[in-house]
């Protein structure tokens, strides 16, 4: 077991590999309530909502998820978040373990400041959050539920039961496969995750941890916000452009991520690969001729594709798709190269 | 658990040693705290190394360790199927061995733990 954001959890069950092998072949299943949960509700909430992350939250439908974060007036991360409009006038973020604290208090202060009628609730300890992940997820889970999970779509969300428990099944991950996640209350989460567990057997379901959810997460080349990303890092220098709403109004860091988007731009996440036998983990130095010009801000050997791959922040004339980066590992200088998003991409998907 | 013809560290290797020299290992709880092991770094034939050096590095996912030597000698030989199958170790700790040494100072094997003493170290 490892701390993570206040939460004590497993790095693996039965191992990262063999894990990760089922969430891409079978499925997984992952406790991933150490999550957050903050709600804004008011005639204002996507007024709100649309100054605070910059991602376009007028484009949401009630029942559908968006990727967005919540940004600085730099145009840098608060957090990186999935925006759920639960009712017109209703939107839920799910934040990140560690940042729980911090959004909350930054929402409430931007909102304040901005004015509007809004009530913000951090409900985090209302939630159990539970990921069933893989090609055969909504198969399992299916027969636990009398929602019908094929006309849910990616990144749009339905409710009803899970093993009698009320849930909000939502059609997102954070793995590169197919599958979904269960929010419900803590007090019958234990509940759903045996069902599910039971459910899954004949699939071969695997209980999966920490660590498998960070491989399986580069591997879809996902960022993981505090690693890959910070309070110094903008939503175009971590190549997330397409998560901003370039049409819509003003919102915090809009100015910044504009000038960037036009060109000004020093700096880019790109995604590499190791042909050397090798792994560069977070905070390795990318250097060229001797210097330290970039970092390495995840980095690790993927079980599916078996190949060493990573991100690194690099200047933007080290950040095209075959360039040769030097990567400082232990003292010694690995060659990799930058190479197109995602490294894995799962079969069919639309 | 820990066999018993083996000698221990406190770093987690362990020794075997015959009439040619003593091989070079690490333990299955050490094996156990890495995880899926990817990548076994190995030194050159005929290195010296000294009591306690790092002679190499075994990555796992998860982390990357260093391998220290459990005694002071040469390096007689590396094992050259931990290049191709680096998940032997993971399978069988106690028979996938790093190195073969022959040690300079017999002396330093009287330090090294016992199954039993090395079994209470990581109880």
């Amino acid at each position: 077991m490892v701390e993570f954001g206040g939460w004590d959890m497993p790095v693996e069950y039965s191992g990262i590999t063999e894990e990760h092998l089922a969430v891409r072949t079978r499925a997984g299943l992952f406790d991933v309530s150490h999550m957050g949960q903050i709600e804004l509700a008011g005639p204002d909430a996507l007024a709100v909502v649309q100054w605070l992350t910059c991602n376009d939250a007028a484009k949401l439908s009630v029942g559908q998820i968006q990727y967005s974060a919540l940004t600085t007036a730099e145009g840098t991360f608060v957090d990186d978040i999935l925006v759920y409009r639960m009712a017109s006038d209703h939107y839920l973020f799910v934040v990140n373990a560690g940042n729980i604290m911090k959004d909350h208090e930054w929402i409430v202060a931007q909102a304040r400041a901005r004015g509007g009628d809004v009530a913000i609730v951090n409900a985090s300890s209302r939630y159990a959050l539970i990921a069933i992940q893989g090609p055969r997820a909504e198969e399992i889970l299916q027969t636990l539920t009398a929602a019908d999970l094929a006309s849910v779509k990616y990144y749009w969300f339905t409710t009803g039961e899970v093993a009698s428990v009320r849930a909000t099944i939502s059609r997102t991950g954070y793995t590169g496969e197919d599958g979904f996640e269960v929010f419900v209350p803590p007090a019958q989460a234990e509940r759903v995750w045996d069902a599910l567990l039971q459910a899954g057997k004949a699939h071969d379901i695997k209980p999966c941890g920490l660590g498998a959810r960070d491989t399986l997460r580069l591997e879809a080349s996902m960022r993981l916000c505090g690693s890959d990303m910070d309070e110094h890092t903008t939503v175009v220098e971590a190549g997330l452009s397409w998560i901003v709403g370039w049409k819509k109004d003003t919102f915090l860091g809009a100015d910044v991520l504009r000038r960037q988007k036009a060109g000004e731009l020093s700096r880019k996440l790109v995604a590499f690969e190791i042909r050397d036998r090798a792994i560069a983990r977070h905070g390795y130095p990318v250097v060229r001729s001797e210097e330290t010009v970039g970092v390495v801000t995840s980095g690790t050997q993927t079980p599916f594709l078996k190949k060493s791959i990573g991100l690194a922040m690099v200047p933007v004339d080290l950040a095209g798709t075959g360039t040769k980066l030097d990567i400082q590992i232990r003292g010694r200088v690995v060659p990799a190269e930058v190479v197109p998003e995602p490294f894995y991409k799962r079969p069919g998907k639309q | 658990m820990y066999p018993s013809e083996l000698k221990y560290t406190q770093d987690h290797e362990w020794l075997k040693v015959d009439d040619q020299g003593a091989t070079v290992g690490i333990t299955d709880f050490a094996q156990r705290q890495l995880g899926d092991v990817v990548f076994v770094e190995l030194p050159d034939v005929g290195r010296q190394l000294k009591q306690g050096e790092a002679f190499g590095t075994i990555e796992s996912v998860k982390a990357v360790s260093e391998l220290f030597a459990p005694v002071s000698g040469e390096v007689l030989a590396v094992n050259p199927d931990l290049g191709s199958h680096p998940e032997a170790v993971n399978a069988r700790p106690h028979e996938a061995w790093m190195i073969r040494m022959k040690p300079s100072n017999p002396a330093e094997l009287s330090g090294l733990l016992d199954a039993s003493a090395y079994t209470a170290l990581v109880k």
